[in-house]
């Protein structure tokens, strides 16, 4: 085997381990917290008080509107500037998070929406009050039919926290470029690095078809 | 069980009164001052053409539309007067007193027809589970759907699905029972099974407003019977006077229309 393949191969280790204790864990705690996040931006969203309505359109419209490694550097060089230091790790949190949350806020907004006006009045009819009818009955409906875009939101998520390299984050491609800057060897790395990407979006696209397949037993 | 709703002594108390009811949607006004009481164990069957309101009934009777104006009196609860804001914000406290079962059923996707069933009971109303969830049983088995407790409403047929919904009703305990034309969304050898069922519960002394098309089913099990145009109560009384000599020409159209 000529060197090129043997560095190749030891540079699979380091890469892995980038996508197991970087990558994925980078990707799960924003997604959480997106999505946390997401679930208020959207109940303000389908509110009727417009002083809850218009800051929520505007974020929307402010995360949408603007490119992810522009919010990364607001959030990671910018930040500092004015004072405020946020280490690597929980500043692409805090980055990714609110980006996440810009683009699965309209998802669960539409979910939410989704559900028939005659389950509202099903809960409301037994007494319920809006955040049990929410929790009890919208909600877990909602959750159903956003489980295919938001999978897709977050499969798109872990290939963008490759970003966080830039950002200083030891993650798999920050690894990869690690290693190629002391091997020079960039075209099989980067490959190398593209394609433990895919495995691991593969793997998720298998869970998700999983999810999908438990949640299909009552139809909405 | 509503056994003690046959005592004698409270047979005439009313259960439900409305006084000028009024109610709008979208600006345009449905109800226009609808007038209505219906005694203790009483059956009131709701008649009229489509778009006159009987819905839009229904759903101010539970508070699930909000009136523009008038009373409504339902069960043990107070007055809910609809003249005011602060009385309009009252509104939801009808649904203490009535339960209502959709013309398209409305179960819940996500749950059983069990859960369905015990929902309200259990995280509304706070009653013991367990207790709840005999109650609930015994009331699908009584239905004949006992064996599908388990199943959720895309699993059950459209028959299945109403008695789910009428037991879901029921477990409540209302003081009042609405349902929104039982028979529109079956199959029509569906029809006479749910009719057997509602006369039952009539027959046991539940109190309800039933919006129907089926003017033999309203002959039968109806105390009462009111004739809706328009928003309005044009006709009402015993059903033999309201279906078999009918005052108004529009009521007149309406049973000739429908009795063939
Ligand atoms: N969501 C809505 N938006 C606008 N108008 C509505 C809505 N729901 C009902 N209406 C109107 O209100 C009027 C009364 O409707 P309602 O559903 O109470 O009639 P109904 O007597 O139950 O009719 P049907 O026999 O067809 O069920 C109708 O003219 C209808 O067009
Ligand atoms: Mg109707």
């Amino acid at each position: 085997m000529s060197d090129g393949w043997t560095q190749a191969l030891h540079a699979l280790g380091p890469m892995i381990t980038g996508a197991l204790l970087g990558t994925v864990p980078l990707a799960l705690a924003s997604f959480s917290l997106g999505l946390a996040l997401a679930l208020g931006v959207a109940l303000m969203r389908l509110s009727r008080h417009r002083m809850l309505v218009a800051p929520a359109r505007a974020y929307v419209s402010v995360i949408r509107g603007t490119p992810l490694l522009v919010q990364l550097f607001v959030v990671f060089y910018g930040l500092p500037a004015v004072g405020i230091v946020i280490p690597p790790w929980p500043s692409a949190i805090l980055a990714f998070s609110l980006n996440v949350a810009g683009y699965t806020a309209e998802t669960v907004r539409a979910a939410v929406a989704a559900v028939p006006r005659g389950q509202w009045d099903a809960a409301y009819m037994m007494g319920m009050s809006h955040t049990m009818t929410l929790r009890k009955v919208v909600l877990p409906q909602a959750a159903r039919i956003a489980v295919p875009p938001l999978s897709n939101s977050f499969i798109a998520l872990v290939k963008d926290t490759s970003l966080a390299s830039l950002v200083l984050v030891t993650e798999l491609f920050r690894r990869a470029q690690q290693i190629a800057a002391f091997t020079q060897d960039f075209m099989r790395l980067y490959v190398e690095a593209a394609l433990v990407y895919w495995a691991v979006c593969l793997a998720l696209s298998a869970g998700q078809s999983a999810l999908e397949r438990r949640l299909t037993r009552y139809a909405i | 069980m509503p056994s003690e709703r046959l005592e004698p002594s409270t047979r005439r108390t009313p259960v439900l009164s409305v006084r000028g009811l009024r109610a709008s949607i979208a600006g345009r006004s449905v109800l226009r001052g609808v007038d209505l009481t219906v005694n203790r164990s009483g059956v009131l069957a709701v008649i009229g053409p489509s778009g006159s309101g009987k819905t839009t009934l229904l759903r101010c009777l539970n508070g699930l539309h909000v009136a523009d104006a008038g009373r409504i009196t339902a069960g043990t609860g107070p007055d809910v007067h609809f003249d005011d804001a602060a009385g309009r914000r009252d509104a939801p406290r009808l649904r203490h007193r009535s339960a209502m079962v959709f013309q398209h059923h409305n179960l819940f996707p996500h749950m059983t027809a069990m859960q369905n069933v015990c929902v309200g009971p259990i995280a509304v109303q706070r009653r013991a589970a367990d207790l709840v969830e005999q109650e609930a049983r015994a009331l699908l088995d009584r239905f004949g759907i006992g064996d599908r407790a388990s199943s959720y409403p895309n699993e059950l047929s459209g028959g299945q699905q109403q008695r789910v919904g009428l037991a879901r009703a029921l477990a409540l305990r209302p003081d009042l029972l609405l349902v929104d034309e039982p028979t529109s969304a079956l199959d029509p050898e569906l029809v006479g099974d749910v009719l057997q069922l509602m006369s039952e519960l009539a027959a046991e002394g539940w109190t309800m407003v039933v919006v129907t098309h089926e003017l033999a089913f309203a002959a039968d099990i109806a105390d009462h019977i009111a004739f809706l145009h328009e928003g309005r109560v044009l006709e009402e009384g015993p059903p033999g006077a309201v279906l078999r000599s009918p005052e108004h020409d529009r009521t007149r159209q309406f049973v000739a229309r429908l009795a063939h």
